[in-house]
């Protein structure tokens, strides 16, 4: 919901395509209109904005500063939310040109609003977060279930409760939760801030959270990851460089970023 | 609002076409959600088990939150408005600190005052009291939020009333006790009403802090608010319909806060023959 940076290029962009229009009529008699159709899809250097999930945060505010390394004059745009509420603002009109979910159901909500499939730029993993001292003394998923021990996870209506209810299933554990959070940040909250004694979140909120909380893997969940699709939309301004925006998460630079945020291989 | 009106003739029309704009601004969005409202589906989707669960929970705990307030609230807007101090502007200030703090900021100080490590949390675990996790959390927090209404409209409306009556009472004998309960409260009887209702009303859309601080499940924590909030996720109808028994809510509040007048024309002169009586 909290834009990372505020969308400026946007009337630059319009000028510049603008300007590329004229340009193109301009000189009409002497370039053909494929060719200069040509050289504009090549030019990467628009503004963009990505909708992508909150667990992206850190990943993809890096991925973007590489982006606009790779790519001069180009500026991207970051609007951080859970992935439902990106895909229903995106369902609503909202100005965006990729979207970025934490899973592919999420995706599958604006299919008919994308350029392109989308392509899976990413897994990841849920683990169990315990506050840094481990107050209940749990070592494994079976002992959150624990009469006593205050284990928090996501709501089955999001992505990340979703996956701790299959993860619950197929390990035969019965989770009672003592609150069922709507987005996995608050999840997290509750083990950072020790209100509660165990929580189901992804690998990489446990290693952005630090030294307040410590990860307990959980065999069942490492067999079942969490895809992340990523695709450009239709409504682009600047469908190139939306899609070269793409192209370059799922290429070696986005994929070495997202590798070392805790991410798994697609 | 029409610039026929007698009234408006008097006022400059740019002043009257600002007013209809921000008026519009106030009623659109809402104009705009009842659109949404799924009506044939709206009794079935308000009825769920879930949206029941929270619709109770919420009723329970504001009304619990409400009472609270007004426990504690009438003594501090008594103390604030017939007594002096030193630091009692400074106090009316921090009193008065939650209407103006962002909710979650509230629940995040409610959780290092209550939490399981917080300020008091310790002692209180000592003792076997657990907040965390637990309906009182959620009352905690709402009336954390909605302690300032009461205390500002019956702090105002004593100020307003002023001691009059109160002297009166207490040179024909009346004690301590008999001014405040057969002059005072009844004085100010409206101002505690319609502040009692607002402070209901800011419980019952109370959400930030209860999100940070009580957490979310279903008949225990999941109050109207955090059910609209987590259905919004994968059912946007049911959403929309919850949303609209908020604002059916809260449009019947303010109707009620409106109508009970901060201090009635004839509730001095009633109060005053009660008071004089023998």
């Amino acid at each position: 919901m909290s834009g990372a940076r505020l969308t400026s290029g946007r009337g630059i962009a319009a000028a510049a395509s603008g300007a590329a229009v004229l340009l193109a009529l301009t000189g009409c008699g002497a370039t053909s209109p494929d060719a200069a159709a040509g050289s504009e899809g090549n030019a990467i250097d628009g503004s963009i904005t990505v909708f992508a999930a909150a667990s992206l945060t850190a990943a993809f505010t890096d991925l973007a500063g590489q982006f606009e390394e790779a790519h001069p004059g180009a500026e991207v745009t970051l609007n951080f939310a859970g992935s439902s509420d990106l895909a229903t603002q995106i369902g609503e009109g909202a100005p965006a040109d990729v979207l970025a979910s934490a899973d592919t159901d999420t995706m599958g909500r604006v299919t008919d609003l994308l350029a392109a499939d989308p392509v899976a730029v990413a897994t990841n993993t849920l683990q169990l977060a315990v506050p840094a001292d481990n107050p209940a003394g749990i070592t494994s998923l079976a002992d959150a279930a624990r009469p006593g021990v205050r284990t928090v996870v996501c709501a089955r209506q999001v992505p990340c409760g979703a996956a701790a209810a299959a993860v619950g299933e197929s390990a035969g554990v019965d989770l009672t939760p003592v609150s069922e959070e709507s987005s996995v940040t608050d999840v997290l909250g509750k083990v950072t801030s020790g209100e509660a004694d165990a929580g189901l979140v992804y690998v990489t909120d446990v290693r952005s959270a630090g030294d307040a909380v410590r990860g307990i893997d959980v065999p069942e969940a490492a067999r079942a990851p969490t895809t992340y699709p990523i695709a450009a939309l239709a409504g682009s301004g600047d469908p190139a460089t939306a899609q070269e925006f793409v192209d370059f998460a799922a290429g070696p630079s986005g994929q070495s970023v997202l590798r070392s945020a805790g991410f798994g291989a697609p | 609002m029409t610039a026929s009106s007698p009234n408006a003739a008097r006022l400059p029309r740019w002043v009257v076409a600002l007013a209809v704009v921000g008026s519009l601004f106030v009623i659109l969005p809402v104009v705009a959600m009842a659109l949404r409202v799924d009506w044939p589906q709206f009794i079935p989707l308000i009825t769920s088990e879930s949206a029941t669960a929270a619709l109770l929970l919420s009723l329970r705990t504001s009304l619990t939150a409400t009472a609270l307030c007004v426990l504690v609230g009438v003594p501090m807007a008594l103390v604030l408005a017939r007594t002096s101090f030193r630091g009692q502007r400074l106090l009316r200030s921090l009193v008065l600190l939650p209407l103006v703090l962002p909710p979650v900021v509230g629940g995040i100080a409610l959780l290092y005052t209550f939490g399981r490590r917080g300020l008091l949390g310790g002692s209180l675990s000592a003792l076997g009291v657990e907040i965390a996790f637990t309906t009182t959390a959620v009352v905690l927090s709402q009336a954390f939020v909605a302690l300032p209404f009461l205390v500002l409209s019956l702090e105002g409306a004593l100020r307003t009333v002023g001691t009059r009556y109160e002297a009166v009472g207490a040179t024909l004998g009346a004690g301590r006790w008999t001014v405040l309960r057969r002059i005072t409260l009844p004085l100010v009887l409206p101002a505690l009403v319609s502040g009692a209702v607002l402070s209901f009303a800011r419980a019952l859309g109370e959400f930030g802090a209860t999100l940070t601080f009580a957490g979310s499940l279903q008949g225990t924590t999941r109050t109207l608010p955090l059910e609209v909030y987590l259905q919004r996720e994968t059912d946007p109808d049911a959403a929309v319909a919850l949303s609209f028994i908020l604002v059916l809510v809260a449009v019947a509040v303010v109707g009620v806060a409106h109508r009970v007048r901060p201090l009635g024309d004839l509730a001095p002169r009633a109060a005053s023959r009660e008071a004089a009586r023998p």
